[in-house]
């Protein structure tokens, strides 16, 4: 009757009969009556493979996706073109329903694939270790935080406001928990604030967080601000919120992070809605044994042959309990994956393309859309795929305006920095197209003249 | 289980050597023995005051981490590099192999320490 | 094929690529007029090289070794390790849901934001919570909101100074490092000698500073806590909350309710209870429940109904803020939701009988050959305490890797702490009699093994792609990354 419950009445009798009773209520009696429910569950009967497939598509045909819309939306979930290889390989069920890597004899898949995406990610963060994968960029930039303050023994850290507001809002609330003091820095012409982020640092500075490049798709003047975090005997965590930034601009080992924390939907992870995505994490060679989460190490087994195994496991809760470097079990192992072979699938020259068809599609848009005269720059900065225009009507009409004609429009910069009104931030993939620009490009110029 | 006549033992299982004003701590190897292979130890940085009982380090083992405590208050003057680099030493001679050397502040803090006798019958009833 | 070695790193050649992009249709100004030299890469990235077919072929080999709930029996305790509907994977896949950018307007996300809507009701019905929160990406994460939500009640009744949580010492690791990151001091109190709350040990550390209570029910030895109503009565009268860890609902769906328990805030384990795979790791999702009182202190955004339009609300005063970025792991909810669906309440209730009959049998036909510290009717798993005493020389361990041997996954070892030389069997509700039948046979077996020719045990696992792993070696000298 249950297509997932094998065991039927004359099974259920045959093992009833071993126990030696005479129904599987009897193994209830345990619970006292006063917490029993002694009703059914107001949840309905049970669907049919047929009528749930149904049931779900259609409410999925209630959503208007990124196929039937062209998406000039960024600000954190990027539309990358994802290679066919990527989902054939993730579906095999001998990665997809294994349990975290605890056997390593039978594990060796997993734990293979988990190793090569920590190789993946150090080489591209340009730092010396990785974990196995945080939930998302945002908790993997509180987690770098609690780091900075563990290892300093301050408990202040400074954040700039041009990293992304999730994260900083995530931020936030684990600090809070903590203790720990947060210091948001202002940012001017798009960039943070050198003089304001001098002056904020303090003895008590375990941190400073920059995203690069940040929110408003602008490269950070990390050499700066490298500058005044070392020189006050900071850490400088750096967050990576759009990852194939890193096929063409410098990676932070290059420009002295000490932790480098991101977000690696981009790396083949479809949007879904904001999850599952994965945060990564990655840190210089002093601070390996102060990650946070699983790592997988190499090492060898009785006969000599090279094999994988999780390490360093005596920072983590199952065994430190309270004392452990953070609660994290669960990871998002399965996105890694996911990660790990998209940029095998591009390699070192796909990515590098990739990163540099995004910036040539997006000064592109961003010169189209300056023509129309109806938009002017925000900033004036170098910016990688995403960038800053502002009109004189509201972002939100000019979205609903888009949205009209299929586009799904830029991210509405008012609603997270008060003072940035009419403003719009546009990201531009490489799955756009010339035609898909110009025709943004068009309807821009088409509302600025009020058509 | 080994014990050394003539040193003081913490109820957190360390150990100090006394010379004059200068107390060498270490593990036990009682405690050595309860963690198993020992594949890391993190030592303090030479110079830093401290109180007895606070934590001044950890040892780990590939299923087990343990904090040290330190036995008795003071600065530490020297950290045993050699035991953070090679692990393995505490195992080998948990006795040997000290982890730092404290300057004592208050050496009537001993007194509250046990002797080798005392501890022997400490970690019986801990077992 | 057990035997392929390679790193994808050796698999590389220089020149090989799996990707192919259009032609770039836009003119291409020179680099350096959009990224300043400054700030561009100045090497290249360290990433393979390969072909499509060596993509393909290189985690095909890797697959071939791993082990996961669709190659065979996989009774981890405390994992709830059940089969993963494959009509749930379809669902998550469908491009109307993978294809939403998380800040589309919500007029257009009406399909998403109904199922996580609805979801949330259901959940909330199955644990008898007033509502949940879809935000937290795993128990753990789930854990942790809720702690910071039971802080941030006290905190609003101007009571701060509630700020230690009581863990029982069978807790899962995650209870007391979730509280320590919540920045609770943790009181561990003993368990009695079945596992349950020590009523006394209990009392004893209830306070005007308890914030509340940390439990699994059943707990981690498989047992259902027969004095809930004694425990939740005991910490509500000292002012504390009770939580609830759902690590182990997968026993009482549609029998009792953990809100009808008296627990305030709850956490379920959607790939564990709810279906979704484990992902070698994640990703989970863990949704947190709670009573109506602390309601107005769930993350932001809470998804309400507004008329006929579902909408992100995120004008919450007394929420505790955000835990995670957007909504949580959308794409596992799906899954959940059509588990539940399929289930529906009758299924669900037969899902947790039949996972409890599962282990009573297998435990009342262990129990002449291992050593069961606690000879009662257990729920959805219970715990062995190895092979006993007169075979000491040989280990769980070493039970556990001579199952691999002979093709299954060795339950939970060594958990709960309380048990010596646990072995926590959960063999869930989707295994049939002869899967059964045939596990309890090789127990048996190696059982017999243990006492016939114990270095059999002690050398195993033989017939694996590796054997037994330098554990030392890989945390003494770490090496974490492949370098040339």
């Amino acid at each position: 009757m249950f297509p997932y419950i094998p065991n039927g009445p004359q099974d259920e009798k045959q093992m009833l009969d071993s126990i030696g009773i005479q129904s599987a209520d009897q193994l209830f009696e345990d619970i006292p009556a006063e917490v029993r429910l002694g009703r059914k569950l107001n949840l309905g009967g049970g669907m049919s493979e047929l009528e749930l497939a149904r049931h779900i598509i259609a409410m999925a045909g209630k959503n208007k996706n990124t196929d039937e819309l062209v998406c000039f939306l960024g600000a954190g979930a990027y539309d990358h073109y994802i290679p066919s290889v990527i989902k054939h390989i993730t579906s095999r069920s001998e990665f997809y329903t294994a349990y975290t890597p605890y056997q390593p004899e039978i594990s060796q898949g997993t734990l293979q694939v988990i190793f090569e995406y920590q190789t993946m990610i150090a080489n591209l963060t340009g730092m010396d270790a990785s974990n196995a994968s945080m939930y998302d960029g945002a908790t993997a930039c509180a987690e770098a935080a609690i780091m900075a303050c563990e290892s300093t023994k301050r408990k202040s850290v400074i954040v700039s406001k041009t990293v992304h507001p999730e994260t900083r809002k995530v931020l936030k609330t684990y600090m809070g928990f903590q203790g720990i003091e947060v210091v948001e820095i202002d940012f001017a012409d798009g960039v943070t604030d050198l003089e304001k982020l001098k002056a904020a640092a303090s003895a008590a500075t375990a941190g400073i967080i920059v995203q690069n490049p940040n929110f408003l798709g602008i490269l950070e003047d990390v050499a700066e601000i490298e500058k005044i975090v070392h020189e006050n005997k900071s850490m400088f965590i750096v967050s990576v919120s759009d990852p194939i930034s890193l096929g063409i601009i410098k990676n932070p080992g290059e420009y002295g992070a000490d932790i480098v924390v991101g977000d690696g939907q981009a790396f083949g992870n479809p949007m879904n809605y904001g999850g599952p995505y994965l945060g990564f994490m990655a840190a210089t060679a002093k601070m390996m044994r102060k990650l946070p989460g699983r790592i997988v190490g190499q090492t060898t087994d009785i006969d000599g042959k090279r094999a994988f195994v999780l390490t360093l496991q005596a920072r983590e809760q199952h065994i430190r309990r309270e004392k452990a470097t953070s609660n994290i079990c669960s990871n998002q192992a399965l996105n890694a994956m996911t990660a790990a072979i998209y940029l095998t699938t591009l390699g070192k020259k796909g990515l590098r393309e990739v990163a540099q068809q995004c910036t040539a599609k997006a000064h592109y848009a961003y010169n189209e859309i300056l023509k129309t005269g109806g938009f002017k720059p925000v900033f004036d900065k170098p910016f990688f795929k995403e960038f800053a225009v502002k009109g004189t009507l509201p972002a939100g009409k000019v979205n609903s305006a888009l949205l009209g004609q299929g586009i799904l429009g830029g991210f509405d910069l008012s609603t997270a920095y008060p003072g940035l009104e009419n403003a719009l931030l546009f990201c531009v993939t490489e799955k756009r197209t010339k035609a898909e620009i110009d025709s943004l490009a068009s309807i821009l110029g088409d509302i600025k003249e009020g058509k | 289980m080994k014990t050394i006549e003539g040193l003081f033992y913490s109820k957190d299982h360390e150990w100090v050597r006394v010379e004059g004003s200068k107390a060498y701590v270490g593990i036990t190897d009682y405690a050595q023995h309860a963690l198993g292979d020992i594949v890391y130890v993190e030592l303090p940085e030479a110079g830093a005051s401290m109180k007895q009982d606070e934590t001044f380090g950890s040892v780990e083992s590939v299923k087990a981490a343990s904090d040290m405590i330190l036995p008795v208050s003071g600065t530490i003057t020297e950290v045993n590099d050699a035991v953070t680099e090679d692990p393995a030493l505490v195992n080998q001679d948990a006795f040997e192999n000290w982890m730092l050397i404290v300057e004592m502040s208050d050496p009537t803090e001993l007194e509250h320490l046990m002797n080798a006798v005392a501890y022997k019958e400490f970690c019986g009833e801990e077992a | 094929m057990k035997n392929y070695e390679k790193l994808i790193f050796e698999v590389s050649k220089a020149g090989r690529t799996a990707c192919s992009l259009p032609a770039c249709d836009v003119p291409e100004p020179d680099a350096s007029s959009m990224i300043p030299e400054a700030m561009r890469q100045s090497g290249e990235v360290e990433l393979p090289e390969v072909s499509e077919v060596d993509v393909v072929r290189h985690y095909t080999l890797l697959s071939n070794k791993n082990y996961g709930v669709d190659t065979g029996f996989y009774p981890l305790g405390s994992c709830t390790m059940k089969y993963n509907p494959k009509i749930n994977e379809d669902m998550a896949a469908l491009p109307g849901f993978t294809g939403m950018h998380p800040y589309q307007p919500a007029g257009t996300a009406q399909g998403s934001l109904q199922l996580m809507y609805e979801l949330g009701e259901m959940l909330s019905e199955i644990g008898g919570m007033a509502q949940f929160s879809l935000q937290p990406a795993a128990g753990a994460h789930g854990e942790l909101a809720g702690l910071m939500i039971m802080k941030a009640y006290h905190a609003s009744r101007g009571e701060q100074k509630r700020n230690k949580i009581i863990v029982p010492d069978s807790a899962h690791g995650t209870n007391p490092a979730s509280a320590a990151v919540a920045g609770f001091e943790i009181i561990e109190i003993k368990s009695d000698e079945k596992g349950a709350v020590d009523i006394e040990s209990l009392k004893a550390v209830l306070s005007d500073e308890t914030a509340g209570l940390m439990l699994t029910n059943p707990s981690t030895l498989g047992l259902f806590e027969k004095n809930i109503k004694e425990i939740a009565d005991l910490v509500h009268e000292a002012g504390g909350l009770l939580y609830y860890d759902g690590a182990n609902m997968n026993a009482i769906m549609g029998m009792a309710r953990p809100g009808d328990m008296g627990f305030d805030v709850v956490h379920f384990n959607l790939h564990k209870t709810f279906s979704t795979p484990h992902g070698g790791g994640g990703p989970g999702s863990g949704p947190v429940g709670v009573a109506r009182q602390l309601v107005e202190f769930l993350p932001v955004p809470v998804i309400e109904k507004a008329g006929d339009q579902y909408v992100l609300n995120y004008d919450k005063p007394k929420s505790i803020g955000k835990v995670k970025s957007f909504y949580g792991n959308f794409g596992v909810m799906v899954k959940a939701y059509a588990y539940i669906l399929t289930m529906g309440a009758e299924g669900l209730t037969k899902a947790s009988k039949m996972a409890v009959l599962n282990a009573n049998y297998i435990k009342e036909k262990l129990k002449q050959h291992y050593y069961l510290p606690i000879d009662e009717v257990c729920k959805h798993e219970f715990v062995l305490g190895g092979l006993g005493e007169d075979l000491h020389e040989v280990s769980t361990l070493d039970v556990a890797k001579r199952l691999l041997d002979y093709g299954y996954h060795p339950p939970t070892i060594y958990f709960p702490l309380i048990v010596h030389s646990a072995i926590m069997i959960e063999p869930t509700e989707t295994e049939s009699l002869e899967t059964l039948d045939r596990f309890i046979d090789v127990m048996i077996k190696i059982a017999q093994e243990a006492r016939e020719n114990p270095e059999l045990l002690k050398s195993a696992p033989h017939h694996t792609p590796v054997r037994r792993l330098d554990e030392v070696k890989a945390a003494r000298t770490p090496v974490l990354k492949w370098e040339q």
